[in-house]
């Protein structure tokens, strides 16, 4: 019989390690606190390591699940980082902040007896076994062929790219419109989720790589693409999708009503959680109301826990069931003592004499038909309106690309959503030798899509590279 | 990384920090701003840009100490370097021949319609420059503006400079005219925009204001800059600053402006030793 496979069927999927509810919504240190060596090989000898895996195929980057999985078996964990890595060179974030059950191990074959293998916490253990070990395995480069590349955006579409094409011997600039880089994962997804110092440590490694990093750049102002073409070879653009939505009701413009993009930037990029330890001013306010389901609103939510409020609300218009955001996430929350006002629909928000939010207007939906999405639209019941006192609301609604490089680059075409128009494959836009990819192209979509695209438009490029003179 | 090549006081709170941003300097129109950090782990602020030397790649910026971060570059040495300094950033002034512009400014906007009225000048526009301030001691290049100025004309709070009064007087300048101007532009403190949107509205004079309401990015990702103009949600950073005065909902953006001033004053004790501030030179807005 074959050692490494498993006798027979172990259901039992093991639970992550993380800090309890009431101690963690009073910091900022991650939840989760990781699988130890021992929880992730008794995880991953649950993998039955199907023939046809079908996790391959849920994984939007096809990375080798049963093959790393059966590395970790054996407790040779550098070939299962390597072999991961082939096809993500983020697994200590994706680990961390992938929508894994609705990916990989929604198709993983022990699903439908309840026990699927938890991929993500062994990628993210891989991940953070290979960052404690003192001597990371630089990965050969190519030698240099001369050939000088801009990526624009530091998030995760950008370090891919980057990250791949100088390996093949290009030499490549990244330029960031803000102080610091790595996008999203930077400014948007809190310390508690996914520390800083992981995403530096992914940073760093493309600058070892011999990417140069400059911040303080907005293509567009501080310089144009079609300037930018008379120096490089060739410019990918990965600037994500970072212009927030408002709902246009009555009253968003009062004191206490953030967009989420503004209340976590002041907390993540800025530090605000830090104040007045740090420059950047916080208003502690005691009850926040979050709008909207997705990840963006759950990480404002907790964020506002953790500084303090005695009521941090959701208030989404459908009801648990159509919830996107990772479902680790939300019952985090849940956990945590979010509450959930669901069925529920701001129509508008009423201030004080002073400008301040004094209470939010909703309206009760209830669910009808399902609409494009495959997802029951909800609609309003008439004349059940009522009003929640509240010192802080959270737009979370939703973001699309920021219009600014198109705007300044003739030629680039964009689709009616104000994304680029790219080809899928290749990430190629309508201009001659730029690429784009990631949020700015799908609308704000996922870190492991936008990596993804990232490795595609690589590929594309180089190719393009080594045919041009 | 920029390096500060000189940074003195022109009037009592109110500086010139020269930096080194050749970039910058080579890409910047009147009207538009930069947005710089003073020290590693400070606050973003957006400063507008007064005067640029593409050759030497250098720009200028006149700013007024009136917290933690203006106080820190207000030590700054020649020499020193800052973390950030971005830009250009929002949209430049519309400049083209108007006919009679004028252009009223006080405190920091001094600095920043300077640029404004050297292009104008230089498109063919007669400029009637209106300087406003508390005292005639805080009034600065002065000297710059008569070479481009048709006519100038000041108001002092204590009269020890032309005219003795407030931002209303404007309306006495106008009604002194032979005809009113075509356009007037202001620079300067929410309360000289307000007011003097309030006043040429009613005289039916477009009037161009530079908005400075609370950024973090100035790219248009967070939305704190958002405006109500013509009753429609604006970002000032991307789709101004500046915009028409007449259409600005003044109430609203100075509920906005005003909404940290409590934790700036925590954050700006606790952050001493910085040098004093003088009450003397500070504007009201
Ligand atoms: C709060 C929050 C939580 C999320 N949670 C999850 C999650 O749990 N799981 C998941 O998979 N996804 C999550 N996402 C989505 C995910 O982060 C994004 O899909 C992903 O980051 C997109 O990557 P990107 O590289 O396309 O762009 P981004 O990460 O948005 O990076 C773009 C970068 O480009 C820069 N830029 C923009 N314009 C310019 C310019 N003109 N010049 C120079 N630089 C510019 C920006 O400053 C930014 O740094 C979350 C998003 C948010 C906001
Ligand atoms: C487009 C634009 C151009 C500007 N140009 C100039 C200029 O040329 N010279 C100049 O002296 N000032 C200018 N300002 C205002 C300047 O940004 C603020 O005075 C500065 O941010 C104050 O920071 P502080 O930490 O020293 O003071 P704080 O104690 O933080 O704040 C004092 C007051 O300044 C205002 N303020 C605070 N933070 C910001 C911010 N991030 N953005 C805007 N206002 C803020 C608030 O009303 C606050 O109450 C401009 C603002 C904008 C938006
Ligand atoms: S400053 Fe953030 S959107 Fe304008």
């Amino acid at each position: 019989m074959n050692p490494e496979k498993p006798s027979k069927i172990d259901l039992n999927r093991n639970d992550m390690p993380k800090q309890s509810p009431e101690e963690r919504r009073h910091n900022f240190n991650e939840v989760a606190l990781g699988y130890t060596a021992e929880i992730a090989m008794t995880e991953a000898k649950r993998c039955l390591q199907c023939k046809k895996p079908r996790c391959v195929t849920g994984c939007p980057v096809e990375i080798d699940i049963p093959g790393f999985m059966s590395f970790v078996v054996k407790g040779d964990f550098a070939s299962g980082i390597k072999r991961l890595k082939e096809k993500n060179c983020l697994p200590a974030v994706c680990g961390r902040v992938c929508p894994q059950e609705s990916q990989c191990e929604s198709q993983c074959i022990l699903r439908n007896k309840g026990g699927e293998i938890a991929i993500g916490r062994v990628e993210r253990f891989l991940a953070d076994w290979e960052a404690e070990q003192s001597e990371i395995e630089m990965p050969p480069k190519a030698k240099p062929t001369g050939k000088k590349i801009a990526v624009v955006g530091s998030g995760p579409a950008g370090i891919t790219v980057a990250g791949d094409l100088v390996l093949l011997g290009h030499e490549v600039t990244i330029f960031e419109a803000l102080h610091k880089a790595g996008g999203v994962l930077t400014y948007g997804i809190p310390e508690f989720r996914l520390p800083k110092k992981i995403v530096a440590r992914e940073v760093e490694y493309v600058k070892k790589l011999g990417v140069k990093v400059v911040t303080d750049y907005v293509v567009g102002k501080t310089r144009s693409i079609d300037e930018m073409l008379e120096e490089y070879d060739a410019i990918f653009i990965g600037t994500g999708a970072g212009l927030p939505w408002f709902m246009d009701i009555p009253g968003e413009n009062l004191n206490g009503v953030y967009s989420a993009n503004e209340y976590l930037t002041r907390m993540n990029l800025m530090q605000g959680y830090l104040y007045p330890g740090s420059a950047t001013p916080i208003k502690k306010h005691a009850r926040v109301a979050v709008v909207g389901g997705g990840n963006v609103a759950m990480d404002s939510a907790r964020t506002a826990l953790r500084m303090g409020a005695s009521d941090a609300r959701i208030i989404y218009r459908r009801s648990h069931a159509e919830l996107p955001a990772r479902a680790e996430e939300s019952e985090n929350a849940e956990e945590e003592g979010v509450v959930f006002n669901m069925l529920t629909l701001p129509v508008a928000y009423i201030g004080d004499e002073n400008g301040w939010l004094k209470e939010i207007e909703c309206i009760r939906m209830e669910l009808g038909e399902p609409d494009a999405s495959g997802r029951r639209r909800p609609v309003e019941m008439p004349d059940s309106n009522f009003r929640i006192p509240m010192d802080a609301a959270i737009c979370a609604i939703g973001n699309s690309p920021n219009p600014l490089v198109p705007a300044t680059t003739p030629g680039l075409d964009t689709t009616r959503r104000g994304t680029l128009v790219a080809d899928q494959e290749t990430g190629k836009t309508t201009r001659d030798r730029v690429w784009a990819g990631g949020d700015i192209v799908t609308g704000a979509a996922t870190v492991i899509l936008a990596m993804g695209a990232g490795r595609k438009a690589a590929r594309s490029m180089h190719e393009f590279l080594s045919k041009k003179p | 990384m920029n390096r500060v090549i000189k940074r003195e006081m022109v009037v009592p709170n109110m500086h010139l920090l020269v930096v080194e941003a050749p970039e910058i300097a080579a890409k910047i129109r009147p009207g538009q701003f930069v947005i710089l950090r003073a020290e590693e782990e400070g606050e973003r602020i957006p400063l507008s840009v007064a005067d640029w030397d593409e050759e030497q790649g250098t720009i200028s910026i006149i700013f007024m100490e009136v917290g933690a971060s203006t106080g820190t570059l207000a030590c700054l040495k020649s020499g020193d370097t800052i973390p950030t300094c971005v830009g250009p950033l929002g949209n430049p002034t519309e400049i083209s021949n108007f006919g009679t512009v004028m252009c009223v400014s006080g405190c920091y906007g001094i600095g920043s319609m300077y640029p404004v009225i050297k292009e104008l000048k230089k498109a063919g526009n007669k400029v009637l420059t209106v300087l406003e301030a508390r005292s005639s001691y805080l009034i600065y290049w002065l000297n710059r503006f008569i070479p481009l100025s048709e006519r100038i004309f000041t108001i002092t709070r204590d009269g020890s400079l032309g005219m003795k009064g407030h931002v209303n007087r404007i309306t006495d300048i106008i009604n002194g005219l032979a005809s009113p101007p075509d356009m007037i532009i202001v620079n300067g403190c929410t309360f000289l925009m307000a007011h003097t949107s309030e006043i040429t509205k009613s005289l039916g004079i477009k009037t161009i204001v530079n908005l400075n309401p609370i950024m973090i990015d100035g790219t248009g990702m967070c939305g704190v800059c958002r405006v109500t103009v013509g009753n429609k949600m604006k970002f000032a950073c991307v789709d101004g600053p500046e915009f028409n005065g007449h259409e600005v909902d003044w109430k609203e953006f100075l509920a906005r402006r005003k909404a940290y001033v409590d934790e700036e004053t925590l954050y700006f004790r606790k952050s001493a030793p910085k040098p004093a501030v003088h009450k003397e030179g500070k504007c009201q807005s």
